[in-house]
């Protein structure tokens, strides 16, 4: 009996072991919206392939998981919508009530309230994510876009790519407090993950201006230069940063290449050469890749973050767009 | 010519003897090689001039297409790496071809060939001092691009190894057929312009094949018949830890006959040594 016991604790433990070593650390799946093929694609990371495509509504755009894991958000502009996705059955389940033409949006830090930055008519709505229901609008500059939360969830953070300035907007007042201009066409806004820094990139402006929260002022604006392109040709656009906050990667649009800035610094590092038109990035919950979405070339690269380094090119749908990945 | 035939030697000769040539053959190229330091500068600096300064020019070239055994979008100095270390080695059989005329001119091959061991195994022992040779050269050059973000992943260091082997040998081989042609060290300059120059741009080297396509589908043919083509494909998937099963074989098979041809053409029964006017060697 007893060494029938210990025979099986031994296989256990062997097989344990050998699951162990033989299982991945982690698998995560990407989302990717893309915005021509009216589809998101579900990449693999363990296998980096497309394993599922999704058919959701007109030109799908800002995409994000809800906290809870169980949903994929995505803004389809031409419906007027964001859809939500269920995880498991890979099916549109509902939809919520934004403004017209949504393109990116934020959760606020409880995972329940969404706002959304809705293109064509200048407002951000702020929607109950659990009821589906707006409960609000704030109106803001022209052609809203890029949004972000200050890690306390007090200041909601608008971009406006015509009127050029980052709105920092009071969340409980749900009122505009202050205009920060930055340079042409402000696509999308990121907080350092303690707060103390904003960064916002300028499309047309080719910069990143990075702005100080509190005093509401921009300290530095990150400038790139590629040897034999033109300067028009470099379009920062999304905005991924490393949660120690070392590393920055910023997608350069029709550079088709990823700046790797040191956020202390604030010097390129690197560029690293992805598809055609890189347009937004998105990290694996460990941090260990980041996917960044080539519209142009209509496929995904995932870059090694440690080793800042390019290492495959997934071909998706038409034009993708954003990239969402899995929470830890 | 004095040349003692094989078979006039009556006791077989051990295992001892055939290593003892293999490591004299081999310690002699090695001398030369360290001795001639202008070579192995030479040797280097020629790929790096075509990545540093060609490859320069046609950065954002590609980019365009992920053709394999790249995973994702590269730029044209990645792309060439492959052809220069093919390179090297087309030179490096080139130039060993340039030694043996260059030792048959000055006498110095009458004492290699006094050997009573078999011919053939003289040029295989030839052959392989060649081929070691290159490996050092192509190393040093993968050392200098390494600086220059030229990063296959680590194990890729270690596959290349086998197909460098083998497509230093093919080209040793060539290389050897070619020299056995060739009586003086002037003609040399033809070796250049027929075979260097139309085996290394009829190729895979410096443009993928499917860019040969777009312009010219003839020119892609001759390309793919091409063993250089084969060779530089072999090595750009063994430096990505990957195997291009077609160019395995073709690089095999060219080598057996090119070896096979060398070894006929420097039999004195046979090839084109027969040919060779007494005294030829003086």
């Amino acid at each position: 009996m007893m060494r029938s016991a210990m025979m099986i604790s031994v296989c256990t433990a062997g097989l344990a072991a050998w699951l162990v070593t033989t299982t991945p650390a982690a698998a995560f799946l990407a989302y990717v919206s893309n915005e021509k093929s009216n589809t998101v694609s579900v990449i693999d990371t363990e296998t980096w392939s497309v394993i599922a495509t999704i058919k959701v509504g007109q030109r799908p755009r800002g995409i994000d998981l809800t906290h809870d894991g169980k949903s994929v958000l995505v803004a389809v502009g031409d419906d007027d919508t964001v859809q939500v996705i269920d995880v498991a059955t890979r099916k549109v389940i509902d939809s919520l009530p934004s403004g017209p033409d949504p393109e990116l949006f934020v959760q606020n830090a409880a995972g329940t309230i969404l706002y959304v930055a809705n293109e064509n008519d200048n407002t951000v709505t702020v929607i109950d994510i659990d009821k589906r229901a707006r409960i609000g609008d704030v109106q803001v500059g022209v052609e809203p876009e890029g949004m972000a939360i200050s890690p306390d969830g007090k200041v909601l953070i608008n971009t406006s790519e015509t009127t050029n300035m980052a709105h920092f907007i009071d969340t409980t007042t749900r009122e505009i407090v202050a205009n920060v201009l930055v340079d042409a066409r402000p696509r999308y806004a990121e907080f350092k993950r303690d707060g103390s820094e904003l960064w916002v990139s300028s499309e047309i402006g080719g910069t990143v201006s990075v702005i100080d929260p509190v005093k509401r002022v921009v300290i530095h604006k990150i400038g790139f230069e590629i040897a034999g392109l033109r300067r028009e040709a470099i379009q920062p656009v999304g905005i991924g940063m490393t949660k120690d906050a070392k590393l920055a990667f910023i997608a350069l649009g029709p550079a088709n290449r990823i700046a790797v800035v040191d956020v202390a610094t604030r010097k390129v590092l690197k560029y690293l050469l992805v598809g055609q038109r890189v347009w937004h990035v998105a990290f694996t919950p460990d941090e260990k890749y980041l996917l960044t979405t080539n519209g142009v070339s209509n496929d995904v690269s995932v870059i090694d973050v440690a080793a800042q380094k390019v290492i495959k090119t997934i071909q998706v749908g038409e034009l993708p767009w954003g990239v969402a990945m899995a929470r830890p | 010519m004095s040349m003692p035939a094989t078979s006039s030697i009556s006791a077989p000769l051990g295992i001892g003897a055939y290593l003892t040539c293999l490591l004299g053959i081999l310690w002699r190229e090695s001398l030369r090689f360290l001795h001639q330091r202008e070579r192995f500068v030479s040797a280097l600096v020629r790929p790096l001039v075509w990545l540093f300064i060609f490859a320069a020019g046609f950065r954002q070239v590609l980019g365009i297409s992920i053709v394999p055994p790249y995973e994702t979008y590269i730029l044209y100095e990645v792309y060439i790496t492959p052809g220069l270390i093919a390179m090297i080695q087309l030179f490096n059989g080139m130039q060993s071809s340039l030694s043996m005329v260059y030792d048959r001119e000055m006498g110095n091959m009458r004492t290699l060939l006094v050997s009573p061991l078999p011919r053939w195994f003289l040029l295989l022992c030839k052959l392989l001092a060649g081929m070691l040779v290159s490996l050092l050269q192509v190393f040093a050059f993968l050392l200098i691009a390494w600086f220059w973000d030229i990063t296959p992943p680590p194990i890729g260091y270690l596959t290349v190894i086998p197909a460098l082997m083998l497509s230093g040998l093919m080209l040793g081989a060539l290389g050897m057929l070619i020299s056995s042609a060739i009586r003086q060290l002037e003609s040399f300059a033809g070796v250049m312009n027929f075979v260097i120059f139309p085996m290394f741009f009829a190729s895979s080297a410096l443009y993928p094949l499917w860019r040969v396509q777009e312009g010219s589908p003839m020119l892609y043919y001759v390309c793919q018949l091409n063993p250089f083509t084969h060779a530089v494909e072999l090595i750009r998937f063994a430096l990505y830890d990957k195997v291009n099963w077609l160019s395995l074989a073709v690089v095999a098979v060219c080598t057996a006959v090119f070896t096979l041809g060398a070894v006929m053409a420097y039999d004195p029964g046979r090839g084109f040594a027969r040919r060779m006017p007494a005294g030829g060697e003086t």
